[in-house]
């Protein structure tokens, strides 16, 4: 079995997935860096931001259900954030007794989390949707014309082709691994041995890994040499972008740039 | 009396949608050898990784020496049916051979001495004694296929479940497994394309294609039914 | 799916804008540096053995091992990449790796990619080289600096990134120094023994079968002393500011001060437009529902759109 699912790409033809990648790249880009400049309590802004978060995801048509699913995998960080609503000064709301400790919220500590946890939310949207509507070569497009080098683009898409290989490989791994975890049932046994050994033997599965993963680098090597490869990462020039596209971007940024300017004109 | 291992009614499906098994039933009972052969993608591996739990979530029922394969189950389960994986890469992870044929009793909790002496046995058992100061990454390919089998002989398993275990092996080092397999007095279900195996060792033979059983009976009378292996992409030897 | 993010990676929103693109500056700086480096040091054969390892790290953060109650420990891989390849490649590799997770997975933010990358690629190996070095030669060439230095140097790369992680956060003013700091390093000092047993475990086994690879590293010494020195400052300085930090979270509040700057700046941009300008839209509450009107109008139209090219495309194929 393979795990491709892992691959959060979703093949479609909406506006978003026909859209270029690069354009595509810099006006996700933009959006969060829009929500990150929105001061706490412009909560029009907000509102904005996450209508047209909306906006997109109902034009990608990938399903909002399934964004909105995804999204929450950042929730757990929210925590990190949690102790602003007791620290930051301001008109008291409430106050939370533990034991001898006690807490007061603030409205503006209040203020405060809600815009972090609602910048993350509406960012994090955006960037599933980015994901989700770009196959990985199309973000190394991307990648080639936000200018990041060219060994390191190459690096990454070696990774990408490897990725699964790899992954599979961890999960056989692991696969044998618990099918040799087994308990007798006799009373008096500690099953799993110690939290130590568990660990060494993961690193030892991991090493394993890392392993194979040198050698087959070895022989990728020699297969690249055996057609060419020279130590110098070649690529064919990008496409010039469609007027369609860059007046995309232009008016793209040029909403963002609003949103931005009258949530810091008015709220800052 | 009850069978070894017992699975009925089993229908899987993958996560990805694609349907592995469907609605399969085997039994098999103490002592017996038993091949599991047919094309690639015919649902042999996704069925063994079903006999201890690996992969679940499907209709039917796995039993094994009686009792159900479910979660409250899975570790007594484990140490009953050993599993040998088609890559000895993927079941040998530890340092040396030693520490990888150690692994299955330490995680029983066995003693230092206790598992030092299934080791031994293990390691015996496979005619490999004198190599468990070795460095499984650098054996070949038959020895590795050995210790593998070795891995899952140190927890005494009452069955022993193959997946390709003549796959990848030089004449010799195939004699040898075969001869190996024969010798070992176990309960034994084995994956496999060898039919040339399965004729010498296995008195009963059981066909899977497209996630069904197709056939399963005698060996003797299966390989003669030339029209039946061809239906199924098998060749006879 | 099988995937299981570490509470390491920040996602966007935690961190202000000035202190992303400051860590962007440095993560591109240190970056851009290491590429030259590895591009003398490794010759050609470096892009397939750092892509494939970068894969093969993000593939072994797969392999977990439970710890107790239900909470498990992997790796994050920064000194086990160290020790593999050196500094400058490991850069390279984590930076690839945490790249990867942040633009396919969601797992840290896009913005405040530039933070992650600093935090866990340079951070942490800068960290793991110090510390892996510095037992090195106290081992003087025996297998206990191999095993000893890669376990305090895997634990410190997690404990110390993620006081910087925790000071970053303290920067933007979303979480307190004085909570942030011990909330962030405590659990990561646990977590990092995870990461400890995981690459020492790691490390026996690539000693057993392959030693050339675990021992490869000892002929970079002159060449990478930069990092030794990068390590050791970047270990002291977190390791003292982190107290301090925590001890007075007041000092952290320059940030606020900066604020109270800014809106001294802008007094008189706001005086330039006149409240004529939108009239009505200084009632704070009317305006959030107006915005949101208007965005559940725009909302409308584009479902209504997607809707009527949905049919079209439907009856055209």
């Amino acid at each position: 079995m393979h795990i491709h699912f892992l691959d959060p790409f979703i093949a479609g033809q909406s506006a978003i997935h026909r859209l270029d990648p690069r354009v595509k790249f810099v006006l996700a880009v933009a959006f969060i860096l829009t929500a990150a400049l929105t001061p706490s309590g412009a909560w029009p802004v907000y509102v904005l931001l996450f209508a047209l978060a909306m906006g997109v995801i109902v034009l990608s048509e990938l399903g909002v259900g399934f964004v909105f699913r995804r999204a929450v995998l950042a929730l757990p960080f929210v925590l990190a954030a949690l102790p602003v609503i007791f620290t930051l000064p301001g008109v008291p709301l409430f106050s939370l007794s533990l034991g001898s400790w006690g807490l007061t919220a603030t409205a503006d500590g209040v203020e405060r989390f809600v815009s972090i946890a609602l910048k993350s939310w509406i960012s994090v949207q955006i960037a599933i949707v980015l994901s989700s509507s770009t196959p990985f070569p199309e973000l190394m497009v991307a990648m080639r014309a936000a200018r990041v080098p060219r060994l390191l683009v190459s690096i990454f898409g070696l990774m990408w082709r490897y990725l699964f290989v790899l992954a599979d490989e961890a999960m056989r791994l692991l696969r044998a691994r618990s099918a040799r975890s087994g308990a007798t049932g006799l009373p008096g046994m500690k099953v799993g041995g110690s939290i130590s050994w568990r660990g060494r033997v993961a690193g030892g599965m991991a090493g394993n890994l890392f392993l194979r993963a040198i050698e087959r680098s070895d022989r990728i090597y020699v297969a690249m040499l055996s057609r060419g490869y020279d130590g110098e990462v070649r690529d064919l020039p990008l496409p010039p972008l469609r007027a369609l596209h860059w007046l995309v971007l232009i008016c793209g940024v040029a909403l963002l740039g609003m949103l931005a300017i009258f949530g810091f004109l008015f709220y800052g | 009396m009850h069978h070894e291992i017992e699975v009925s009614g089993l229908s899987f499906a993958y996560p990805d949608g694609h349907v592995a098994l469907r609605n399969v039933s085997l039994h098999i009972t103490p002592c017996e050898k038993v091949a599991l052969v047919g094309p690639n993608g015919a649902g042999k591996s996704t069925l063994i990784l079903h006999l201890n739990g690996i992969l679940n979530g499907g209709s039917g029922t796995v039993s094994v020496c009686g009792l159900e394969v479910k979660k409250e189950n899975l570790a007594r389960v484990r140490a009953m049916v050993g599993l040998v994986f088609q890559s000895p890469d993927d079941q040998l992870f530890s340092p040396t051979v030693y520490d990888d044929v150690a692994y299955g009793p330490i995680y029983q909790g066995l003693s230092a001495a206790e598992v030092d002496g299934r080791v031994r046995e293990a390691l015996q058992a496979v005619r490999m004694s004198n190599y468990a100061r070795r460095v499984s990454h650098h054996l070949s390919m038959g020895e590795k296929k050995r210790i593998a089998i070795a891995t899952v002989l140190s927890m005494k398993p009452e069955i022993l479940v193959l997946d390709e275990p003549t796959a990848g092996l030089d004449p010799r080092a195939r004699r040898d497994l075969i001869k190996l397999l024969d010798d070992l007095p176990i309960t034994m279900l084995v994956s496999t394309h060898d039919l040339r195996m399965v004729q010498e060792l296995f008195p009963r033979m059981v066909i899977m294609d497209e996630g069904r059983i197709v056939a399963d009976g005698e060996t003797a009378v299966l390989l003669k039914d030339q029209a039946l292996l061809e239906a199924h992409g098998l060749e006879l030897p | 799916m099988l995937y299981a993010p570490l509470p390491m990676h920040i996602p966007d929103g935690f961190l202000s804008v000035l202190v992303s693109l400051v860590l962007w500056a440095a993560t591109i700086l240190v970056v851009g540096y290491s590429l030259r480096r590895v591009g003398q040091d490794l010759g050609e054969r470096q892009a397939p053995l750092m892509g494939v390892l970068a894969a093969a790290i993000f593939a072994g953060q797969m392999l977990n091992f439970t710890v107790a109650g239900g909470t498990s420990g992997h790796l994050m891989g920064a000194a086990i990449a160290t020790i593999l390849l050196g500094p400058w490649a490991a850069i390279l590799v984590l930076t690839t790796v945490v790249g990867v997770q942040a633009l396919v997975f969601q797992d840290g933010g896009l913005l405040v990619l530039g933070a992650n990358i600093f935090n866990m690629g340079i951070v942490g190996v800068a960290v793991s080289y110090f510390v892996y070095r510095t037992f090195q030669r106290l081992a003087n060439g025996k297998p206990w600096g191999i095993f000893v230095g890669g376990f305090i140097a895997a634990w410190a790369s997690i404990f110390i990134a993620a006081l910087a992680v925790a000071l970053q956060l303290a920067f933007s003013g979303t979480s307190p120094a004085n909570i942030a700091l011990p909330a962030m390093g405590g659990i990561h000092a646990l977590i990092g023994l995870g990461e400890g047993l995981i690459t020492v475990g790691a490390l026996a086994f690539l000693y057993a079968t392959r030693r050339d690879l675990v021992t490869a590293g000892e002929g970079q010494v002159k060449a990478s002393s930069a990092v030794w020195v990068a390590g050791l400052l970047i270990a002291l300085a977190l390791a003292i500011a982190s107290p301090l930090a925590s001890a007075h979270p007041d000092g952290l509040e320059w940030v606020a001060e900066q604020r109270g700057f800014l809106d001294a700046a802008r007094e008189p941009l706001y005086n330039v437009i006149p409240d004529y300008v939108l009239p009505g839209i200084a009632n704070e509450s009317l305006a959030t529902i107006l915005a949101g009107i208007l965005g559940a109008l725009i909302v409308f139209f584009i479902a209504l759109g997607v809707a009527y090219t949905r049919r079209k495309r439907g009856t055209a194929s």
